[in-house]
């Protein structure tokens, strides 16, 4: 093994980490908002690269059919609360409508476009459209009524949310897998190394949201009112702040990031309806070592997780995942030992 | 109800079941979710043509999905043979599956025909029949090509399952056997997102060529990153990466790959002399014109093969029994050893009691990757 070795390792493992941090920032920012933990984060991931791939055959994907499904369940649910709380018919109709209009949008504007086969670019930004609309109907109809149940609860759903995502993922994107397009076709050579193009894209865009959620929760205050909710939901709620509305958001703000990271792994390898779950598991595992709250260590879990995967496929390939997730018990057992119980709920 | 009438209804049920007891029961258990499930949905599309009766007897076809999951396979099998009383079964196209499974066929005394080319252990696949041809037959091919290129060095780069061992294994002893050595061994999974690491380790080892062992669609991304690392020499790929999906994912990367396949996939380029031409031909009209141009493939072919044994081999087997009884069961096993040559579309097979792989060595045909599309080599 010598350094040209080490080297494309080393950019092998932190191209591939650069996605696991997205996806680890996504799992805490969740957790830490909704203490829900977000199994389905990965099928995200697939959903957007496999969206974007229907997108390039000129069909319809069958994500906006489900996107309308969600979206009628939603609104039903919502006129059905809504009625409950003020027995008044216009304020429940409204309800519904304001959570029916951005998903009715979203799929128009795809039902619309998917024939004229706009430019990759197009086609990109309605696959985030589509994903992105995802987020607050999974937490509107899976977990928004169970939002005070326990942590537990919470994540038997999550594990039951998994399931009917992969089986429809399925459905609508058949067993086999697909590769999109780069969306930067170019190469650089730096000694012994070739960077692509796409390689770039998924180091700046990963940075760049780091940064913007870093920004948002520190600086803004509606990153402080989620994170207030965080902390403690019934004094957030006398505060003025919607439990509800926190949730939804950031599982928006979860399902965007998943989509974006569909979106740059696409080019770089074959996305089947069920590849979602181990790159998710692997942002998990670094969000873990985060201890699932902290954005910079996961960041770093995220990073030592690529790596490990580089350098244990180049020695052993046959136990890869067998070393990625091994290595993680260790890291457990010294947080439950070192980091005591610093929870904040 | 009047004693009348339940007599009458007494009467009708005992037809009923009759009747039912002399239909053909056959249970499918098929990966049709789960990671293998693109290879299960096309046999299970292929046996959604066959015809309701099979010489003469009606048919009854039971089709459980299986998801991949070896627990599922052997639940299916068992409520095949205690619950729905099968006369044979068939599956699973997913080697973890379709190897528990043939233990509950071997306890239940029933044939299994199985779409999986599975090693078991010697005496353990007394009622198991494999449709697929056997990997040492298709190994055969492979060397055979190796050996006329000049090859004398492979790196394999397989799948870390029963597939990717059964070739390492059979395709190491066949390969020693004409002077070809492996010399580099590396294993990916079909969820990784990356095999960059494989690939560098393989091309340092600078083989002639490569062997790499994945099916379906899960093909194509470990022989882009061996190319993508820039080597030169030639890349072959299983019967299993012998769908169009391969130059789908893989576009001009895959170009000049080796494929072995069985006939059915090329029907149309085979040379006239070849047994199994008229039935391939038969079997990608039928598919294609149910399930479109271009979507015939290995697998489903060894569903409508699973149909022409069958078909040869009820006649003999009602001479031993009625279908749904033992001796039906046994006659059925006895037939399939016993029929000789039979030709099917994946090639010629010839069953025998010691010897339940059954195809010949000829079966494997070379197929080479030239623009995007199949050619014969």
């Amino acid at each position: 093994m010598d350094f040209s070795i080490v080297s494309i390792l080393m950019l092998d493992g932190i191209t591939n980490a650069a996605v696991y941090a997205l996806l680890g920032l996504a799992t805490v920012l969740v957790f830490s908002v909704t203490r829900v933990i977000f199994i389905p984060q990965g099928e995200f991931v697939a959903y957007g690269a496999l969206t974007l791939a229907i997108f390039r055959t000129g069909q319809v994907p069958g994500t906006v059919w489900l996107l309308l499904i969600m979206a009628a369940l939603a609104a039903a649910m919502d006129v059905h609360q809504r009625w409950l709380h003020t027995r008044l018919a216009a304020q429940a109709v409204t309800a519904g409508l304001r959570t029916l209009a951005v998903p009715l949008v979203v799929a128009g504007l795809s039902i619309w476009a998917a024939p004229l086969n706009p430019p990759l670019l197009v086609q990109a930004v309605l696959t985030v459209a589509i994903v992105t609309a995802f987020g607050p109907l999974v937490y509107r109809v899976a977990y928004q009524s169970l939002a005070d149940a326990s942590s537990l609860v919470l994540l038997i759903v999550s594990v039951g949310v998994h399931f009917a995502m992969t089986g429809l993922g399925l459905l609508f994107f058949g067993a086999e897998g697909f590769r999109n397009p780069s969306f930067w076709d170019a190469r650089f050579s730096v000694g012994p190394l070739s960077v692509s193009g796409q390689a770039i894209i998924i180091f700046g865009v990963s940075l760049a949201l780091i940064v913007l959620l870093w920004q948002f929760f520190s600086r803004t205050l509606y990153g402080k009112a989620l994170q207030a909710t965080a902390v403690n939901r019934l004094g957030a709620r006398l505060m003025g702040i919607s439990t509800h509305g926190a949730g939804q958001t950031t599982f928006a703000m979860a399902a965007l990031i998943g989509a974006l990271s569909g979106l740059l792994i696409g080019p770089t390898t074959t996305v089947f309806y069920d590849s979602g779950f181990l790159i998710g598991l692997k942002g998990f595992v670094a969000a873990v070592m985060g201890g699932l709250h902290s954005y910079p260590l996961a960041a770093v879990g995220a990073l030592f997780v690529g790596l490990v995967e580089a350098f244990g496929s180049f020695w052993a390939s046959a136990f890869k995942e067998v070393i990625v997730f091994t290595l993680v018990l260790p890291i457990l057992l010294w947080r439950s030992v070192a980091g005591g119980h610093d929870e904040e709920h | 109800m009047s004693p009348k009438k339940s007599l009458i209804a007494a009467a009708a049920t005992l037809v009923i079941t009759g009747a039912a007891l002399a239909d053909i029961t056959i249970g499918v258990s098929l990966p049709l979710t789960g990671p293998a499930s693109g290879l299960g949905i096309p046999v299970g599309n292929q046996i959604k043509l066959w015809p309701t009766s099979i010489a003469g007897e009606k048919v009854k076809i039971i089709v459980l999905d299986d998801a991949t999951d070896p627990t599922n396979g052997v639940k299916n099998a068992k409520r095949f043979v205690t619950d729905d009383k099968v006369d044979v079964m068939l599956g699973s196209v997913a080697t973890p599956v379709a190897i528990p499974m043939a233990a509950v066929a071997a306890e239940a005394e029933t044939v299994q025909l199985a779409f999986s080319p599975m090693q078991l252990p010697p005496g353990k696949d007394g009622w198991t029949f494999r449709m697929p041809q056997s990997t040492p037959v298709m190994a055969h091919a492979i060397v055979g090509l190796m050996k006329k290129q000049g090859i004398k060095t492979v790196g394999f780069l397989g799948y870390t399952d029963a597939y990717g061992e059964s070739w390492l294994k059979d395709f190491t002893t066949e390969a020693d056997k004409n002077g070809i050595k492996v010399i580099a061994t590396e294993r990916f999974a079909r969820s990784d997102t990356s095999v960059t690491a494989q690939a560098l380790k393989l091309v340092a080892a600078n083989p002639d060529a490569m062997l790499v062992v994945a099916s379906g669609s899960g093909a194509a991304m470990p022989h882009m990153a061996v190319v993508e690392r820039g080597f030169k020499g030639k890349i072959y790929q299983t019967h299993a990466a012998a769908s169009r999906d391969l130059m789908r994912v893989g576009g001009k990367d895959v170009e000049g790959a080796f494929v072995v396949s069985g006939p059915a996939v090329i029907a149309e380029q085979l040379p006239d002399s070849h047994p199994s031409k008229t039935l391939a031909i038969q079997y990608v009209q039928q598919y294609e014109k149910a399930y479109g141009v271009g979507s015939r493939n290995q697998f489903a072919a060894h569903g409508f093969d699973a149909l022409l044994v069958l078909e040869k081999a009820v006649p003999l087997a009602l001479k031993a029994g009625k279908p749904g009884t033992k001796e039906f069961r046994a006659g059925l096993r006895t037939a399939l050893e016993t029929m000789g040559r039979t030709v099917v579309s994946h090639g010629v097979l010839n069953w025998t009691k010691d010897d339940h792989w059954g195809f010949t060595l000829e079966t494997g045909v070379m197929l080479k990757v030239v623009n995007g599309d199949w050619k014969v080599e």
